[in-house]
C-alpha cells in the first residue's frame, strides 16, 4: 500500500514529476558520453524538464524590437553618435550547451547592431568575448559563433577575448562599501557606450555578472569568487539567495555609475536534441518503436567506440536551442525579464525532498566544450551543478545521499586545464577543505607566470579556475552526506574526491539505503535537458527543519 | 688567470629586493632559437683576417661530424669538445665582440613569447635567472636585454687573456644545472619548491625536476613525451 505522501506525488499537479511504477520502463542516464539504460526502484520520483517552450517566430524582429524598445533608457539608435567608441562585448562558448546551431543568436545580434551602428556612423567598433578567467575561445570557434562575414571584418584586430592578465588593461573603478575592488577591461571603461550580448541559459547568469565579471581580473573575481561566498548563497540560480549575486550586483552597480552600459539579453528554450537524436530529450514512456531501436543503436555504437571518438561524435552535434526572449535596456529592469523566462522554461515545482538523489552526469560542462571532462570537472557538475539547481531549498535533504553515474575517469586536457592537474594530484590529497585551499594555494597559481602564460597565449582556463570549480562545490559537499559515483573505472579518483564507488546502480542504491534506510525516498533528476526544481518543503519537513535550526541556533551564538 | 666560475650578474637586483622563489630559464632553444654554435660562428666570421677566419671554418667543418655525434650521445662531452675550439681567442676580443652578437645574432632570434613569460614570472614575483651552457661573456648582454636578473652560465679558462679552449669546472649542463640551481637556492635563501624552470631539452631534465614548478618550453619530441607523462605545463614561444 502507498503511504499518503507517495499517493500525493502521485498526483503532483506538475506532469514532469513521474512516480516509477513496476511498468515504468528504466531510465536514460548520460555516464560521460555513454547513456545507459537503467531500471530503478519502484516508488522513485523522476524529474523531467519541462517541454522545450516554442521559440519566436521571427528572431531577427524580436530583437530589433527590443533594441527599440528598451527598458530604462533611449533606445539603442538614439544612444549612437558618429564618431563614438564602441565596445561590444559578447558572452563566451561556455554557453549554450553544447553550442548552439549556426547562426547563433549572437551573430543576429551582431548583424543587427553592427548595420544599425553603419547606419549610425558609428565606425570604432571593438568586439570582446567576455571570457573572464576562462580559455580564449580559439580562432575556428570565434568565426562560429559570429559569422564569416563579421569574424572577416573585425578579427583579429577588433575581435578578439578578453585578457584579464594584460599589462595596463584593467582599469580599477573604485571599491564597494563591502570592500569589494571593482576592476574593468580598460576598453570598456574607455567607450563611450558598451552593448552588452548575453545568452542567458540559466537564471545564475547575465544581469550585473555579465560585465562585473566577464570582463574583469583575478583581483576583481576575488570579491565573489571564494569559499566564504559560495557558503553564503542558498542557490546559485535564485540571485536574491546568493551572496555571490549579492556581491556582483554590488560591483555592477558600480560600473553602471561609470560605464554606460546597454545590456542585450537572451533567454533560450532546453530543445537540446533534435532529429536522429531527438529521443534523448523524451520520457522513455513516450518512445515510438523507431526511438527505440534508435537508443539501441546509439548505445550500442558508443560501446565500441573510443571515448575520444565517441566525444567527437556528440561535439559535431549542435544543439537546437529556439531563443525564447529578449529583452534590452539597463542591467537590472532587463535581467529581470529574462529571468522569467528562464524560469519559466527551467523550473519545475516538486513537493518535498529526498533522501536519495540520482544523477547522470553527461560529457558536457561549460567549462570543457572541446576536451575531457575532466575529475574536478565531474565533480562541478555533480556538487556544483546538478545539486544547486534549485531555487534555495536543495531537492536531496540535508546529510542525504547523491548517486551520480560516471566512469570518473583520471584525464584531463593540457590545452585547455594545465593547473587543473596540479590541483588535483598535489592539492587534493593534502586537503579537500574549500577555506585551506584558497588561503593557501589560491593565489600561487593564479601567479603561476605558466598558467598565466598559458591562458594569454595558448586556450587554457586561468591557473585559479580550478580553484573557483572546487568552491562550486562546496554546498553541496556541506550539505550531502555521502556521494556514490556509479561504474568508476578506477578508485582514486571517487577516493580524492571524497566519494565512495559502486560498480553498478542497483549496488549505489543498496549503499544508499544502508545509510538513509530502507524506505528513503529517491528522485532523479533526468537530464539533459537540464531540470531545475522548485521544492517547497512537506509541513513535516518544515518542523524537522525549524527543529534543526532552532538547535543551532544557541551553538551558533558562541564565541 | 681564470675567471671566476660562479654566477655572473646580468643586472644588479632591485634594491633590498627579497625575492622568494625564482624562475630558472635555459636560453638556447627556449628564449632564443639559436645555439652556441651560432655564437662561436660570429666569432669566427669576425676573426679580423681573412687567413684567421678561413682556418677556423676549415677546423669547425673537420669537427662538425665529431660535434654531431657527441651532442647527440653525451651534452657534457659536446660542450668540452665544444668550447675547445674557442682556444686562442682572446678575452678582450670576445668581450668586445658580445654586444655585437647579441644585437645582431640573440636578439632578432628571441622567440615572441619569450619577453612574455619573462615578465609573468617578474609580476608572479619570481626572481629571473638565466641559466645556460652558453658562456657567459656572450649572454651577459641578452641577459641585460631579457631583463634577467642573474645568470648561471659557463665560464671559459684564460691563461694570459687567450682562452685555453678548457671550461671552468664544473660544466653548466645536465645533472650540473640542477646542481648550480640547488646551491643558489640555497646561498640566495631561496625556495627550490616553489621555484620555476623552463627548457625545451630533455637533456635539461635534471634542471627542470630539481625544481618545484617545472614547465616544458618549445619541447622537442622526447621532453613532449616526459612533459605529458608528468602532467607539466608545455608552453610554445615560437
Amino acid at each position: 500500500m502507498r503511504s499518503l505522501d507517495r499517493l500525493r506525488q502521485s498526483y503532483d499537479d506538475d506532469s514532469q514529476v513521474v512516480i516509477q511504477d513496476k511498468r515504468s520502463p528504466p531510465r536514460m542516464l548520460f555516464s560521460d558520453s555513454e547513456v545507459l539504460l537503467e531500471e530503478i526502484p519502484v516508488g522513485t520520483r523522476v524529474i523531467f524538464p519541462n517541454p522545450p517552450i516554442a521559440p519566436l517566430t521571427n528572431y531577427r524582429a524580436a530583437i530589433r524590437w527590443a533594441i527599440n524598445h528598451p527598458e530604462g533608457c533611449d533606445p539603442l539608435h538614439a544612444q549612437l553618435k558618429p564618431g563614438m567608441k564602441l565596445l561590444i562585448a559578447i558572452d563566451d562558448i561556455s554557453l549554450p550547451l553544447p553550442p548552439m546551431r549556426t547562426p547563433d543568436v549572437r551573430q543576429l545580434m551582431l548583424e543587427i547592431i553592427l548595420q544599425l551602428c553603419a547606419d549610425s556612423g558609428v565606425d570604432d567598433i571593438q568586439l570582446c568575448i567576455a571570457n573572464a578567467l576562462h580559455r580564449r575561445m580559439t580562432e575556428a570557434e570565434m568565426k562560429r559563433m559570429v559569422g564569416e562575414k563579421i569574424f572577416n571584418a573585425y578579427y583579429p584586430d577588433n575581435y578578439f577575448n578578453h585578457d584579464a592578465e594584460e599589462p595596463g588593461g584593467i582599469t580599477e573603478l573604485g571599491v564597494t562599501e563591502k570592500g569589494e575592488r571593482v576592476r574593468v577591461n580598460r576598453r570598456a571603461v574607455e567607450a563611450d557606450l558598451v552593448i552588452y550580448l548575453n545568452v542567458n541559459f540559466v537564471p545564475m547568469d547575465g544581469g550585473h555578472k555579465s560585465v562585473g565579471t566577464g570582463l574583469t581580473d583575478y583581483l576583481g573575481l576575488r570579491a565573489h569568487h571564494n569559499p566564504g561566498a559560495i557558503r553564503g548563497s542558498k542557490s546559485y540560480m535564485e540571485p536574491r539567495h546568493s551572496k555571490l549575486h549579492e556581491s556582483v550586483d554590488r560591483i555592477g552597480k558600480m560600473i553602471d555609475e561609470h560605464c554606460n552600459v546597454f545590456h542585450i539579453e537572451t533567454a533560450l528554450n532546453n530543445q537540446m536534441f533534435d532529429g536522429p537524436l531527438g529521443f534523448l530529450g523524451k520520457r522513455e514512456e513516450d518512445f515510438s518503436d523507431l526511438d527505440r531501436v534508435g537508443l539501441e543503436a546509439l548505445r550500442w555504437t558508443l560501446k565500441k567506440t573510443p571515448r575520444a571518438l565517441r566525444q567527437q561524435i556528440f561535439n559535431r552535434v549542435p544543439a537546437a536551442y529556439g531563443l525564447i526572449a529578449v529583452h534590452a535596456g539597463r542591467t537590472e529592469p532587463t535581467h529581470e525579464k529574462i529571468l522569467e523566462a528562464c524560469r519559466r522554461q527551467s523550473f519545475i515545482s516538486v513537493k518535498g525532498q529526498a533522501d536519495i538523489l540520482i544523477c547522470g552526469i553527461p560529457y558536457i560542462s561549460p567549462y570543457n566544450v572541446g576536451a575531457v571532462l575532466n575529475p574536478l570537472l565531474v565533480q562541478v557538475m555533480a556538487q556544483g551543478y546538478f545539486f544547486n539547481m534549485t531555487r534555495g531549498i536543495p531537492l536531496v535533504k540535508k546529510g542525504g545521499t547523491l548517486i551520480i553515474t560516471h566512469p570518473c575517469m583520471d584525464e584531463f586536457d593540457p590545452v585547455q586545464h594545465p593547473s587543473y592537474i596540479e590541483f588535483f594530484h598535489r592539492l587534493l590529497p593534502e586537503t579537500r577543505d574549500a577555506m585551506e585551499l584558497h588561503r593557501k594555494y589560491e593565489k600561487e597559481f593564479a601567479q603561476n607566470p605558466s598558467y598565466v602564460h598559458l591562458y594569454r597565449k595558448g586556450n587554457a582556463y586561468h591557473g585559479a579556475h580550478p580553484f573557483y570549480m572546487w568552491y562550486w562545490g562546496e554546498n553541496g559537499r556541506q550539505h550531502i552526506g555521502q556521494v556514490i559515483a556509479v561504474g568508476t573505472e578506477n578508485t582514486h579518483v571517487p577516493a580524492l574526491l571524497g566519494w565512495e564507488r559502486a560498480d553498478t546502480l542497483a549496488e549505489a542504491i543498496d549503499m544508499a539505503r544502508g545509510k538513509q534506510g530502507r524506505s528513503a525516498e529517491i528522485s532523479l533528476m533526468h537530464h539533459p535537458p537540464m531540470v531545475m526544481t522548485d521544492v517547497t518543503l512537506t509541513a513535516e519537513e518544515e518542523k524537522k527543519q525549524l527543529a534543526q535550526s532552532a538547535s543551532a541556533t544557541p551553538a551558533q551564538a558562541k564565541p | 688567470m681564470t675567471q671566476p666560475t660562479t654566477h655572473a650578474a646580468a643586472t644588479t637586483p632591485p634594491a633590498l629586493q627579497q625575492w622568494e622563489r625564482a624562475a630558472f630559464f635555459d636560453v638556447d632553444g627556449t628564449l632564443v632559437s639559436t645555439n652556441v654554435v651560432h655564437a662561436y660562428a660570429h666569432y669566427v666570421f669576425n676573426r679580423g683576417t681573412i687567413f684567421g677566419t678561413a682556418l677556423r671554418v676549415m677546423q669547425g667543418l673537420a669537427m662538425a661530424p665529431a660535434w654531431a655525434a657527441t651532442n647527440a650521445l653525451n651534452r657534457k662531452l659536446f660542450n668540452e669538445l665544444f668550447y675547445r675550439s674557442y682556444a686562442g681567442l682572446s678575452q678582450d676580443r670576445l668581450i668586445e665582440l658580445a654586444d655585437e652578437l647579441s644585437e645582431k645574432v640573440f636578439i632578432p632570434a628571441v622567440y615572441p613569447g619569450a619577453l612574455d613569460i619573462i615578465s609573468e614570472a617578474r609580476r608572479a614575483g619570481c626572481k629571473i635567472i638565466l641559466c645556460t651552457g652558453a658562456i657567459d661573456i656572450t649572454m651577459r648582454p641578452l641577459a641585460k636585454h631579457l631583463g634577467a636578473d642573474d645568470l648561471i652560465a659557463n665560464s671559459l679558462q684564460f691563461v694570459e687573456g687567450f682562452a685555453t679552449g678548457k671550461v671552468v669546472p664544473p660544466i653548466v649542463e645536465g645533472a650540473h644545472k640542477a646542481r648550480r640551481i640547488r646551491d643558489y637556492c640555497i646561498e640566495n635563501k631561496l625556495r627550490l619548491d616553489l621555484s620555476h624552470a623552463y627548457s625545451d631539452s630533455l637533456s635539461d631534465y635534471p634542471m627542470l625536476a630539481v625544481v618545484g614548478r617545472p614547465c616544458a618550453v618549445n619541447p622537442d619530441r622526447a621532453l613532449r613525451s616526459h612533459a605529458l607523462a608528468y602532467e607539466w605545463p608545455i608552453l610554445d614561444l615560437r
